[in-house]
């Protein structure tokens, strides 16, 4: 049996096979899409506005998925987390199947893997975990864009209504949770303040936007937002916790 | 007949995403292979056994929610770089809204491609220079100092993102806005499993509007 190590040269090859894949996918529908726009009419300078605005809004969530990376990497090193997180994973879902395959073998988070075995049972159980999802991409996408389609077709102002709908629906659940801790007593509203100090800064840029006429905010008032209640939340937390 | 946008992205994001299933396959057989260790089968079930029932349900319902949202481009790419509640949803959305597409437009899968598409890779970029930077980086990311930022993430993305769209549509709004808070409220422990309860909220709101729409309210 070859020597197992979790920090092997070996799973590094794996990881860094599978993050070129991710980048290759994601610049070639960058370049189809940005081509696709520009045959449309879409301005340049709004693409380009696009692609700033998007880089700038995923950093701190970026940072955050790498702390993500380094959580799981006390247990399973460093390639293999970096690798689920960079594909299909989530830290909410890895590290709950982590756990639940390394309990089924009497194993401790709290210590590194030694055992190939043990590890590659976790690898089965992160991948297998996860796929159904990609699984109805692939055969059932088309079907469920046509049924969009037909309800958008059939009367487009009902599809737009239709569509703002999912997305309130979607924004209501994450919003209903910000008053899950409320019952902890004071620390259980920080979410909750961190919202409306987003929400502040929000308000103050559509103000910047819409009086003061300050057009470049539009593409950044949402990054500038979600980084200015994140600093705030450190003297919010300080205060409450 | 001349294929369409839509049909070519169809048939790239397939040929992508059925390479990225098996590619991700591959992963544990290599490890096994590799390390002549091919674990044992009650290990997997049961590990399977304790996540599968509720990430195969979310999985699929994160598909028929999501892919409306994201458009096609969007749906292929994200679904296989994975973080969309907390990441690939509200930089589309953003990037829409800022562009002023609608999402049911041509323009608006476009340009919730090319969001997805940069964010995508500014996250691998990212991580990739943390993993590298790792030594010099994990102080500073593990402070204590930092900490309650990285722990509000989703409260500062989701007040932003909230009141731009609450603002638009606050009849349509209203009704999934009471009932989610109330839930949470009496049965705190959802909030692990908030992932199930966006189409509940989708479902609702899209009920409200129905009512509204067809009282010629909206």
């Amino acid at each position: 049996m070859t020597d197992f190590n979790v920090n092997s040269g070996f799973l590094y090859i794996v990881t860094a096979v599978i993050v070129v894949f991710v980048l290759a996918q994601s610049l070639f529908f960058l370049v189809k899409a940005a081509r696709r726009a520009r045959e449309l009419g879409i301005a340049g300078a709004t693409i380009r506005k696009t692609i700033a605005s998007s880089a700038l809004f995923t950093i701190a969530p970026a940072v955050a998925i790498l702390l993500g990376v380094i959580t799981l990497s006390k247990f399973m090193g460093l390639p293999f987390p970096w690798l689920r997180l960079s594909v299909l994973g989530a830290l909410t879902y890895e590290l709950p199947a982590a756990t639940s395959t390394a309990t089924a073998m009497n194993l401790s988070l709290a210590q590194q893997i030694t055992d190939a075995k043990a590890f590659g049972a976790i690898a089965w159980v992160m991948t297998l975990g996860i796929i159904p999802g990609i699984f109805l991409v692939l055969f059932g996408l088309k079907k469920i864009q046509g049924g969009v389609m037909s309800i958008k077709n059939k009367d487009p102002k009902w599809g737009n209504i239709f569509m703002d709908s999912m997305f309130l629906g979607m924004i209501s659940a994450f919003m209903g949770m910000l008053f899950a801790d409320i019952r902890l007593g004071v620390p259980g509203f920080i979410p909750i303040v961190v919202a409306v100090i987003s929400a502040a800064i929000m308000g103050i840029c559509g103000v910047l936007i819409k009086v003061c006429k300050i057009k470049w905010l539009e593409q950044y008032a949402l990054p500038i937002s979600m980084l200015g209640a994140m600093a705030a939340s450190i003297p919010v937390t300080w205060l409450m916790a | 007949m001349k294929k369409t946008y839509n049909d070519s992205v169809h048939f790239y994001g397939r040929i992508w995403t059925a390479t990225a299933i098996l590619m991700l396959l591959m992963v544990p057989v290599a490890i096994c292979v590799h390390y002549h260790a091919w674990p044992e089968m009650q290990y997997v079930l049961k590990g399977l056994l304790g996540v599968a029932p509720i990430y195969w349900t979310v999985g699929i319902i994160e598909v028929l929610t999501y892919s409306p949202m994201l458009g096609t481009g969007g749906t292929y790419l994200s679904f296989v770089t994975g973080n969309l509640t907390n990441l690939k949803v509200p930089c589309a959305l953003n990037a829409m809204e800022a562009a002023k597409v609608s999402a049911t437009s041509e323009e608006g899968e476009v340009v919730s491609t090319i969001a997805i598409a940069t964010s995508s890779i500014v996250t691998t970029l990212v991580i990739a220079a943390g993993v590298l930077l790792l030594g010099y980086l994990q102080p500073i990311l593990e402070s204590p100092v930092l900490a309650p930022a990285f722990e509000n993430i989703m409260p500062a993305l989701f007040g932003g993102l909230g009141v731009v769209y609450i603002s638009k549509n606050p009849k349509i709004a209203i009704a999934p806005l009471v009932f989610m808070v109330l839930l949470f409220l009496l049965v705190p422990s959802l909030a692990s499993s908030v992932g199930i309860l966006v189409p509940v909220g989708a479902l609702l709101a899209i009920a409200v509007s129905r009512i509204l729409y067809n009282k010629g309210k909206l």
